[in-house]
């Protein structure tokens, strides 16, 4: 039996997402053990990884490791951070722990921080291909030698080992490259003998912090563990954690909802129980936890493809009553054009007309019956193997595309363009490539620790 | 015979990693739950047909405490190809808010 429960401080579903001083403070007060969060996800697309870029700014990270930091550091409580700068490149931990260093000098303090890495040698990954030490996940086809090299950064997923590891090593903070986004909740726990069905799934249920209460976008969570149970309960006060809203956390970006599979094990949570414990605050038990050969998924992105793009809008009803004719000759005529005036094959380049306001999203063909819009978007991108060729494709595409007639007999139109120059170049096309896990004996085999120096 | 987006409080899609995108329908509860359930018109082949996807890759669970049905496909391209139109999913749910039901 536990006098205390273990306790760890959910702030927010991603760092730099803003954190409220106050929720911090106050759930200090209340007793907890450690501070966790993640600061990535593949949500906003490859180009993150491929380029090793933050999606948040220096400036939003630096604002929520300066309330964590200092409050982590009073309290005596370690701070966990996952899968730093968006994709968890060593770049990405790198660049966040220099923003860390810069708010502990701020404050006048110097904890111990843990730089944890999980970025991967590409040959490495190559001699771990040949040895058959990497399996496809559905619905991809068995890696090759070529998609290794078409990436730019391949990260390993991190479990909870690594990040025990550096606690055992007396870190304070610590910043972790690719982390699965509950490894970094359910380390501490895990660490201090809390039975791993409810360390990870009360990982699953928080990490997206508030996500999992009747406020989503209201500030993080606590979740505490007790022997047979956790219990999940909001960081603010107003917010409220409710049975169907914990539980249905479990729906959020999983494939899955009863089994989620992770470094050494899988958690299934088919037969769990989710009950109120007061208004706010709801107890869960009744998951299990089968330990399985360890493996960590791997993630790379790369690019090579680069885009230009052209934007204009159309109210002329006569344009709008004929869209899909418009669509049609307009598209076979640039094509053509860009053909016969660079001397391009069409294997070289793409051109993708998308009508804002009438199918751009869902590129379905429209049934013939549907009334005309008020006003359509155009957005014409064009894909190929240079920007300086992209941007070239949209100059000799530029006068037809602002200016293209329904019938070749019409006096010539000028549809509505709202910049100029009018070709926007988008830059590159990034997209994952991998998505595969790589078998390891080790936890500890594909990451690095190394203690930031004062 | 009523549309889904009747038996439905929220109809929501997203991508569950950068190669599937997960739809969670959540019925007004445990009655409309039932009355679908009895007949689902959204099978595997169904969604591989709406969504240009493999039938033998679609994942269809009922989580009967939520009543919510969970259809998990992988995506026709990976998140973020060069025409992507809806990077995150979002937009996905969208052609099975006229689905009727039996």
């Amino acid at each position: 039996m536990r006098d205390q429960p273990i306790s760890i401080l959910i702030p927010t579903g991603a760092l730099g997402a803003g954190i409220d001083a106050q929720d911090i403070a106050r759930g200090i007060r209340s007793g907890v053990d450690a501070i966790a969060c993640d600061a990535g996800s593949t949500d906003s697309g490859a180009a993150y990884l491929s380029t090793a870029m933050s999606k948040v700014s220096r400036e939003s990270i630096q604002h929520d490791l300066s309330i964590l930091i200092p409050s982590a550091s009073a309290a005596g409580i370690p701070l966990l951070i996952g899968s730093c700068g968006t994709s968890g490149t060593d770049r990405g931990v790198d660049w966040t722990c220099d923003v860390a260093m810069s708010v502990a000098k701020a404050n006048g303090i110097r904890p111990t921080i843990a730089r944890l890495y999980s970025e991967q040698d590409p040959s490495l990954i190559h001699e771990q291909l040949n040895e058959q030490l990497i399996h496809a996940l559905p619905p991809s086809a068995d890696l090759t030698h070529e998609a290794i090299d078409s990436c730019r950064h391949i990260v390993a997923l991190m479990g909870v080992e690594p990040y025990i590891d550096a606690l055992n090593q007396g870190a304070d903070i610590i910043l972790g490259g690719r982390t699965t986004d509950t490894a970094v909740i359910a380390a501490l726990p895990i660490m201090k003998g809390v039975a791993p069905n409810l360390a990870w799934h009360a990982a699953k249920i928080a990490e997206c912090g508030g996500l999992c209460c009747t406020n989503p976008l209201d500030g993080g969570v606590i979740v505490r563990f007790y022997d047979d149970s956790f219990t999940v309960e909001p960081l603010r006060e107003a917010n409220r954690a409710t049975p169907q809203t914990v539980s249905a956390h479990m729906l959020y970006e999983n494939s899955d909802p009863f089994r989620l599979i992770e470094p050494g094990g899988v958690l299934d949570v088919s037969s769990a129980r989710y009950r109120a414990v007061n208004d706010s605050i709801t107890r869960v038990d009744g998951s299990t936890w089968t330990t399985q050969p360890y493996t960590m998924k791997l993630e790379g992105a790369g690019g090579g493809e680069f885009q230009t793009v052209m934007l204009i809008g159309i109210r002329d009803p006569k344009i709008l009553n004929s869209l899909e004719m418009f669509k049609e000759r307009l598209l076979r005529d640039l094509e053509q054009r860009v053909i016969t005036a660079i001397g391009l094959t069409a294997a070289d380049f793409q051109l993708s007309l998308r009508l804002y306001g009438w199918n751009a999203v869902s590129g379905e063909k429209v049934p013939e019956n549907v009334p005309a819009p008020r006003e359509v978007g155009a957005l014409l991108v064009i894909t190929s193997s240079s920007q300086a060729l992209s941007t070239r494709i949209a100059k000799t595409c530029n006068p037809y595309f602002f200016h293209f007639p329904l019938a070749a007999t019409d006096e010539l139109p000028t549809y509505a363009y709202p910049f100029s120059p009018a070709e926007i170049e988008r830059g590159e096309v990034h997209a994952f490539h991998l998505n595969h896990v790589i078998e390891t004996e080790i936890p500890l085999s594909l990451s690095r620790l190394s203690f930031a120096q004062y | 015979m009523p549309k889904l987006s009747k038996l439905c409080r929220h109809i929501r899609s997203k991508n569950a990693g950068p190669f599937w995108v997960t739809i969670d329908l959540f019925f007004h509860g445990s009655e409309q739950f039932e009355f679908y359930r009895k007949s689902p018109p959204l099978t595997e082949e169904k969604i591989a047909d709406i969504y240009d996807t493999e039938a033998g890759n679609v994942k269809i669970f009922f989580v009967e405490d939520l009543h919510v049905v969970k259809i998990s496909f992988p995506r026709p391209a990976p998140q973020g190809w060069y025409n992507e139109r809806d990077m995150h999913g979002g937009q996905l749910f969208v052609p099975l808010l006229d689905i009727e039901v039996e």
